[in-house]
């Protein structure tokens, strides 16, 4: 009997990743197959008649035409289970370690198809007993899957019935049925610990909600000017070496999600390498847990082949569709949709595809907001809530901010950090250039800071911008006439703007104490620098030269309080505004006379 | 199991079209004989039913229809390699060219290599001291790192290069034999090889260099396959021997001017300038072989040399190559015309592995403030400088007046320094301090206080 899956056919055609077989009848869309004798793994991606083209994730090198193409009956999945944390995994979630016990330091091709541990015991708790009655998504059991993350087990989707049997609890692999589930039609269904997804499809959700709360990140310029909310989407473009990657790195750090699925997409082994060094050394401080332990990592490194880098960004929202369920807050670090969208372009150049612009598909767009679109805060399937939130890093061409890549995923996220050159340049870290950036989340989450930090920001948000970009102006006519012709007042402002941009926004992730920053302080910060611009203006006003009332000791204490007003006792700040109103009262009441 | 074919159904450029051909691998390699006898090496490129697409490495010239012999050859491009390699010198397609015989080893490499699966990668920490202040100072090379040199038509990046090789310290603390230098020259000009080939033999390190040499006059195709060659014998003696290994590629410009035409030839969908959409991975495919790997003492440190077509920075090469590698270091045409040597951009050069690579137990405790401060300090300088241009030193404020002083002592004092020159990084940073004095005391926000009471004093 020919079942469904070992539907066979020969290849025709090898170019690149790209290759061509016939005798495919019956082989469907999407569909996984098996290429060669080396067994590559493949995806069809065109169907024409009996010819079908697929796209190969392995290199494909020393393949010859007449080989076989094996149909494997399903799409592209996952399989979604404990055992993915901590972890990294290629772009089609095949263990990286695992490989390197098999196959030593470099990556082979014809690996097979491995995935999260199989032989590893978890042990089970249950939610619910024999005779419940239970539907898709909901919890029916727990596992410790580490210390700091507890994997709810889901009923699978479609799956919906009386449970008829339930195993003792215990610890078992994840291949082990765990519950047996009848449903209306009679139908039994068997519950494991894991259940397979494919990637390209949406996990489904209850209802989606409103977004209104913060990913608070610990870095001054993205909490306080512009925020990203949970279950948001941000991008963050920027030229070489303007520090896209280690912006992603301080988020994946620093920010408040339960969950973290980083994605390196197309960029530096070292890189991936840094976060399995570093990660596990840095400890949580909610949890006193090595983040690690929250923390999924893909890698399809640059020189790992091409098409896997197409799927690796689906396998990384996959998973993070598989935590939200569980009503956790994941955030989804995609380093960067740049090369995701040049190995779209490759494998469409290789398909002989009408381009578009720059050569990129015409469906560029559309894929660019399937993906974006898969984030979302959601009421769950279970009855809880969970987001996603996705911040993708875009390397531009040449830093052209004008590129197809950049201009499609502006239209697709709220929220848009600006790398900029110049700044990289001056070591101003994170470079993110407040000019040209803007974040549509800060309306939405304006009654978030008034319940965390009881009081509206919006006003001093707006004010210290309207100083950055008064300074932008100014600094334009500085350039052509100096800056002693200015009037006080406009000389202040440049002074003020230089310690909102040292003192604020410059942030350093190599410092204890500035890597992470409280969103209480971030806010007393501002309002020290406020004061001291309110204080300096009204005594200009009074005719004071700005000589004096840029007094250099105080500026230099309000630039250095990032380093000296330390994070657990925020009170100190107080002393410095004190400091601040004593020394205007009293240049005041000096130049009164 | 050789098969041969004696007809060749089209001819077109390096690209020559065979039919009728039974099983035949991807990326095969081919041997292609004319009727005179003269033989090339070629690959297979693309199968599509019983034609096959072979991309020569060599002139088509002389190839005709008929009587031309292509065998192919049932494996990949491979070399053979062994310790013997060392103090040779070989073609673009890793044939010796010095007369010394060919290398006997039974062992062959796939010259495509592998990617190195990024849970073996050993993180790169280990400070490679060159000798030249604005390198060491402000974007150290690490063991295990790819750092490119961005240069320019006519700008000295040759005698950068030479100087590198013979002050860099390489080598591991346990001694000095441990260590080996691959140079590619990818349609470099004969006297660059030949300064190159005088700079090793005066550092006297001749018998640890392997060179490859494809000249600008040799043909086009076997660029392709010069860094390959050339990485995997620089893979093979840090992986399989021990060593720890410079590798030096001169002109990756010209690599990718390669790839370009066989693109345009194979009539693909060009991205930008022309150059294909494949050029990043492509390139991620020679720079990614550089690294170290966890419980080998081996390191591969890759320094490619570009040219940026008139001097653009966002030039394709340029910009992929800067995506790609582990920063850069940018060489300026400006500071070449004042007659700075070595005129390296430092604004915009950068190292990315040198933060986890300097300071207290690696270089000195005050190397990561002192490279942030002068960074900041001198692009402070050239908006001064901008300044200075339309009103007048005369008229500067006394702080900018401090900068311009600043950033003339930076350029005649840091950056310059002569070819001969060999600066230890101690004296590196002490020479930043003294520069740093000229400032005023409150413009270095960069530096922790305690560190200025430090060395300031």
């Amino acid at each position: 009997m020919r079942s469904m899956d070992n539907l066979t056919g020969k290849i025709e055609m090898i170019n690149g990743p790209v290759i061509r077989g016939i005798e495919m009848t019956g082989f469907k869309m999407r569909e996984m197959v098996t290429v060669g004798h080396k067994k590559l793994i493949g995806e069809i991606i065109a169907i024409d008649g009996d010819e079908g083209t697929v796209q190969v994730y392995e290199e494909t090198e020393g393949l010859r035409k007449g080989e076989v193409i094996v149909s494997t009956g399903k799409p592209l999945s996952l399989k979604l289970g404990p055992g993915m944390l901590g972890n990294m995994f290629d772009g089609i979630q095949r263990p990286l370690k695992k490989i390197k016990e098999v196959h030593g330091s470099f990556i082979p091709e014809g690996i097979g198809l491995l995935s999260i541990d199989e032989e590893k015991l978890w042990e089970v708790k249950f939610q619910v007993s024999e005779g419940d009655y239970v539907k898709q998504g909901q919890i029916f059991g727990t596992v410790e899957e580490t210390p700091l993350i507890t994997n709810k087990l889901l009923i699978p989707i479609g799956v919906e019935g009386k449970v008829t049997w339930q195993i003792v609890p215990g610890e078992y692999n994840i291949n082990e049925v765990l519950l047996k589930v009848k449903d209306i039609k009679g139908k039994d269904h068997e519950v494991k610990m894991h259940q397979e997804w494919p990637v390209r499809t949406q996990r489904p959700v209850a209802e989606r909600l409103q977004i209104d709360k913060l990913l608070i990140t610990g870095q001054r310029v993205l909490d306080i000017f512009f925020p990203i909310a949970k279950g948001g989407t941000a991008a963050i473009p920027g030229g070489f070496g303007t520090g896209k990657t280690m912006t992603q790195h301080q988020l994946a750090k620093w920010s408040d999600a339960d969950i973290i699925v980083y994605v390196g997409c197309g960029e530096r082994g070292n890189e991936m390498t840094e976060v399995l060094e570093d990660f596990p050394k840095l400890i949580d401080p909610k949890s006193n847990r090595p983040i690690m332990e929250r923390t999924v990592l893909i890698a399809n490194t640059s020189n790992m082949p091409v098409a896997a880098r197409e799927a690796s960004i689906y396998t990384g929202i996959t998973m993070a569709e598989y935590f939200r369920d569980m009503g956790y807050h994941v955030a989804v670090m995609a380093d960067s949709t740049s090369r995701w969208a040049e190995a779209l372009r490759e494998i469409s150049g290789r398909l002989e595809e009408m381009p578009a612009e720059e050569g990129y598909p015409a469906y560029l767009p559309s894929r660019l907001a399937q993906f974006y679109e898969r984030a979302g805060y959601v009421k769950t399937l279970s009855g809880e809530s969970g987001s996603i939130t996705v911040i993708g890093a875009v390397s531009p061409a040449g830093g052209d901010f004008s590129e197809p890549v950049t201009e499609n995923t502006k239209r697709f996220v709220n929220v848009f950090l600006g790398l900029d050159k110049e700044l990289a340049y001056a070591r101003h870290y994170p470079a993110i250039n407040w000019l040209n950036s803007y974040s549509g989340y800060s309306e939405m989450i304006q009654k978030y800071y008034e319940k965390e930090l009881g009081e509206n920001i919006a006003e001093i948000r707006k004010k210290m911008l309207s100083i950055l970009y008064e300074e932008s102006k100014l600094l334009e006519i500085v350039l052509l006439v100096g800056e002693d012709v200015l009037p006080d007042d406009q000389r202040l402002i440049l002074e003020i703007a230089r310690v909102i941009k040292i003192g604020f926004l410059q942030q350093n992730a190599f410092d204890d104490t500035d890597t992470y920053v409280p969103l209480k302080k971030q806010l007393e910060m501002l309002k020290t620098m406020e004061l001291l611009y309110d204080r300096g203006l009204q005594s200009v006003k009074r005719g004071i030269p700005i000589s004096v009332v840029r007094n250099t000791e105080i500026y230099e204490e309000i630039i250095k309080m990032k380093y000296t007003i330390p994070n657990d006792n925020i009170e100190k700040i107080q002393g410095l505004n004190a400091k601040i109103n004593e020394f205007y009262n009293q240049l005041e009441s000096e130049y009164s006379v | 199991m050789k098969r041969e074919y004696l007809k060749i159904d089209r001819v077109h450029g390096a690209l020559i079209e065979l039919s009728k051909i039974h099983s035949v691998g991807y990326g095969e390699i081919v041997e292609v004989e004319d009727r005179l006898g003269n033989t090339m090496v070629g690959r297979v490129i693309k199968i599509d039913k019983d034609s096959v697409v072979v991309q020569v490495f060599g002139q088509t010239m002389g190839i005709s229809v008929e009587n031309t012999k292509v065998s192919f050859e049932g494996k990949p491009f491979e070399i053979p390699l062994s310790k013997k390699i060392l103090g040779r010198t070989f073609n673009g397609l890793g044939e010796p060219t010095d007369g010394g015989g060919d290398i006997y080893s039974e062992k062959f490499f796939n010259v495509n290599g592998r990617p190195i699966n990024p849970v073996s990668r050993e993180y790169p920490r280990n400070f490679i001291q060159t000798g030249i202040s604005s390198i060491d100072g402000l974007a150290t090379l690490i063991r295990g790192q790819k750092l490119p040199i961005f240069s320019g038509a006519g700008l000295p990046h040759n005698e950068l290069a030479a100087q590198i090789v013979r002050q860099a310290k390489i080598q591991s603390k346990e001694g000095d034999n441990k260590f080996s230098i691959v140079f590619a020259a990818i349609g470099v000009k004969h006297d660059e090889a030949f300064y190159f080939e005088d700079a090793f033999r005066k550092a006297g390190v001749q018998e640890k260099v392997v060179m490859y040499v494809n000249y600008a006059d040799d043909p086009i195709m076997e660029r392709i396959i010069t860094p390959r060659c050339a990485l995997t014998a620089a893979e093979y003696l840090a992986y399989e021997e021990n060593q720890h290994v410079l590798v030096i590629m001169t002109d990756i410009t010209s690599y990718g001017e390669a790839l370009r035409e066989v693109s345009s030839l194979r009539e693909e969908v060009p991205s930008r300038k022309g150059y294909p959409g494949y050029l990043y991975s492509d390139l991620a495919s020679l720079y990614e072989r550089a690294g170290m790997i966890h419980g080998i003492d081996g390191s591969v440190t890759l320094i490619p040399i570009l040219t940026m077509p008139n001097d653009d920075i966002t030039h394709p090469i340029p910009d992929l190559t800067g995506y790609i590698t582990e920063g850069q270091i940018v060489l300026a045409r400006t500071l070449d015309q004042k007659a700075i040597y070595p005129p390296i951009n430092v604004l915009p050069s950068l190292s990315r592995l040198m933060k986890d690579g300097i300071g207290e137990g690696f270089t000195r405790e005050d190397h990561p403030d002192v490279s942030n401060q002068l960074f900041s300090s001198y692009s402070k300088v050239q908006e001064v400088r901008a300044l200075a241009q339309i009103v007048g030193e005369e008229d500067l404020s006394d702080r900018d007046k401090y900068y311009m002083k600043f950033g003339d002592a930076f350029e005649d004092r840091f950056i310059t320094q002569s070819f001969n020159e060999n600066r230890d990084i101690s004296d590196t940073l002490d020479l930043a301090w003294e520069l740093l004095k000229i400032l005023p005391k409150e413009e270095l926000d960069r530096l922790n206080p305690d560190i200025i009471a430090k060395y300031m004093e």
